[in-house]
């Protein structure tokens, strides 16, 4: 089963994190990776990153499902970049360069990505950043070639309640030739705030990289904290992790939702959405006491514990949304004006979905069927019944079909979960000392990568949170090709991805 | 089929909330503020923009929710509008990113006088969580005139709500 690249990366010095080893490849080892990647397509990279002195990538086996790094130092500022083998490791590639300053040699694209020239320091993450003033340079967007061929710049204010950034689309007459995306726009310097911090204060960062997606981002940080201190948090306490993880799963699937159907100018199904999605919220906040459950999920288990009367009130306003999704279903696919904007549109193929290792609907819209909701290590999911939908069409229809269906499976979760909540502590000490943890948790757009190191002082020495939107944003160009610019609301809100996630 | 639905909804008791009380204190200091500064006064209607200067999109969610059919915004003369240019109000979320600067300073000078400038959140009052990171002035302060502060992690929509009423209340008072 192990294919060149896996030999290749097993053969490097296991570095003890867990529950995945990394290992810690020479650089001459490492320049062979990508030949050996190219040779083993079912090797997945799911992120790049560094620290000021090594490279680190994450890979999934996507047929076992188990999770591989690899690591090398940087020599005189450079490694071998991994972008010619995997498409996904462009942007990364980009952002190494910018926060860190090591270059990826031979890369496919190296233009700049979240630094606009604003900031007052560049290589802010490298272990000496250089000062810097002066006019920030215009950006570089790739060259289009073609009869009449004209271009739309969009952002970095959108026109609706939505984040910053910018899209320059190429158009010829009504049909796109090239989306390029620009972000970075909500940069905030995020894991310069999380260095040196303890685990429990770092945690509210985590909870604030994509607010959407505050519960998988503060799990996914939490559980690699715990990875690396071997710390298991109390049943009770992973019990309500998952239940607040499909709560949040159910509130943003119903968002988009309706947002999809109002992009089509459809505002029946976005109006129901939205009201079903505040009996959702409210319900949450009887139950935390706060609408999107922000910093409920804390290093070694949760607090506070669900309110007496909250699984009443969960399960009230979850019995509503269940009534009324064949409803509004039937009216969906009733409708041909709105199924003639949905199927078919923003078509993404299950090669470059399977390329890219996209997560979420994105994924599984496209055919590939991952969810770490299935990882052996992230309880109290094995003990769960649950099904993951997985379609091959890959339009805006699968996707929001993904959604629909992804809702009832979290309802059922949430009732699974409320009648076998486990009683007993919420709250698991944290030794203080070094150690190294990454783990995977299933937001609602797919997996969140969190990867920390911790000193003998149980502080962060490495840290890199990895929101499934990463890989899905280069897919969201490809998607809309050859679609017409009026479609473009439609195919963005299908892939739904974060800025702020990204941006960092 | 939607049409019997719609029919149904006409006759069926509103979705609605009730509007919430406002805090006097409030009303009084943006009443004190409309009077120091002499503005024009704008009149029982709002026409509010929504610019993100970088959140972590947490504020987003609460601001799109203000606009589902529970809070019904517009009975209030309340609406978002898509430009600047067509608005009396600019609702900030996000610390003040370095990155967003000049956008959030082009959005100001689109936006006509006279304007209300509200920032919304922890992160568009001080900067939250992010105070201090070299990416960031903090609080949007920083860059725009502020007029009304909305605190919270995120804001709720009531509270959201209770500020916006608040600058259509101290219009009314300034006659
Ligand atoms: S105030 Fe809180 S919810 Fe709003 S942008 Fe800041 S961190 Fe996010």
């Amino acid at each position: 089963m192990m294919g060149p690249a896996s030999e290749l990366i097993c053969g490097g010095y296991p570095q003890g994190t867990q529950p995945y080893e990394r290992f810690l490849l020479s650089p001459s080892a490492w320049g062979q990776l990508p030949a050996a990647l190219m040779q083993e397509p079912a090797m997945a990279l799911l992120g790049i990153w560094a620290d000021s002195a090594q490279i680190h990538a994450c890979f999934l086996h996507e047929s076992s499902g188990e999770a591989v790094l690899a690591s090398t130092p940087v020599t005189g500022g450079y490694y071998a970049a991994l972008s010619p083998a995997r498409p996904g490791a462009v942007r990364f590639e980009r952002m190494i360069l910018e926060l860190w300053g090591h270059h990826a040699e031979g890369a496919v694209d190296l233009r700049p990505w979240l630094d606009h020239g604003r900031w007052p320091l560049r290589h802010p993450l490298a272990a000496k950043p250089i000062p810097f003033s002066g006019e920030p340079p215009q950006p570089e967007f790739l060259p289009v070639e073609g009869d009449g061929i004209h271009q739309i710049p969009v952002g970095p204010i959108h026109a609706g309640v939505i984040e910053p950034g910018h899209f320059r689309f190429s158009v010829q007459g009504e049909v796109v030739v090239r989306l390029e995306q620009r972000l970075g726009y909500k940069h905030k310097g995020t894991l310069s705030l999380m260095f040196g911090t303890s685990p429990r204060a770092a945690v509210r960062y985590a909870a604030r990289l994509s607010g959407d997606t505050t519960v998988a981002h503060s799990w996914a940080f939490s559980a690699a904290v715990e990875a690396a201190l071997d710390v298991a948090p109390p049943p009770r306490a992973l019990h309500l992790r998952a239940l607040m993880l499909e709560l949040e799963r159910i509130h943003n699937h119903l968002n988009d939702w309706g947002f999809i159907c109002n992009d089509a100018a459809f505002a029946f199904p976005h109006a129901r959405c939205g009201f079903l999605r505040e009996g959702v919220l409210r319900a949450i906040a009887a139950a935390f006491g706060h609408r999107l459950m922000m910093d409920r999920v804390l290093p070694g288990g949760v607090a506070p514990d669900i309110a007496p009367r909250g699984a009443e009130a969960i399960l009230a306003a979850l019995d509503a949304v269940e009534a009324e999704i064949p409803a509004l279903m039937q009216i969906y696919e009733a409708h041909a004006s709105l199924q003639d904007r949905m199927v078919t549109t923003g078509f993404l193929r299950p090669e470059l979905a399977r390329g890219f290792a996209a997560g979420g609907h994105v994924g599984r819209a496209s055919g590939r069927d991952f969810d770490a909701r299935r990882l052996p290590q992230n309880h109290p999911y094995p003990v769960l019944a649950f099904d993951v939908p997985v379609l091959e069409a890959g339009d805006v229809d699968a996707r929001l079909r993904i959604r629909v269906a992804e809702l009832g499976q979290s309802i059922a979760l949430v009732r699974q979960l409320l009648t076998n909540l486990p009683a007993g502590e919420l709250m698991a000490p944290l030794p203080v000392r070094a150690g190294e943890g990454v783990a995977m948790i299933e937001g609602f757009r797919g997996e969140c990568l969190h990867w920390v190191r911790l000193d003998d002082g149980g502080l962060i020495r490495g840290i890199f949170p990895r929101d499934p939107s990463w890989l899905q944003w280069p897919l969201l160009e490809a998607a809309i090709e050859d679609n017409i610019v009026a479609d473009f609301p439609l195919c963005n809100k299908s892939f739904n991805c974060s800025y702020s996630g990204v941006d960092l | 089929m939607l049409w019997p639905k719609l029919a149904r909804a006409l006759f069926a008791k509103p979705l609605t909330d009730e509007a919430p009380l406002l805090p006097r204190e409030t009303i009084q200091a943006l009443g004190e503020r409309l009077a120091a500064t002499s503005r024009a006064r704008l009149g029982r209607s709002l026409a509010i923009r929504e610019v993100d200067s970088g959140s972590c999109n947490g504020c987003e969610l609460e601001v799109n929710a203000l606009q589902n059919v529970a809070y019904d915004l517009e009975r209030f003369g309340l609406r978002f509008v898509a430009s600047p240019k067509h608005a009396d109000v600019l609702l900030v979320t996000g610390p003040a990113c370095l990155n967003m600067r000049e956008a959030l300073e082009r959005a100001l000078a689109s936006t006509p006088e006279p304007r209300w400038v509200v920032a919304v959140g922890d992160c568009a009052v001080d900067g939250g969580v992010f105070k201090g990171s070299y990416a960031v002035e903090n609080g949007i302060g920083a860059v725009l005139p502020v007029d009304l502060l909305i605190p919270g992690c995120p804001p709720s929509p009531a509270q959201l709500l209770e500020g916006l009423l608040s600058l259509l209340e101290a219009e009314a008072a300034k006659k």
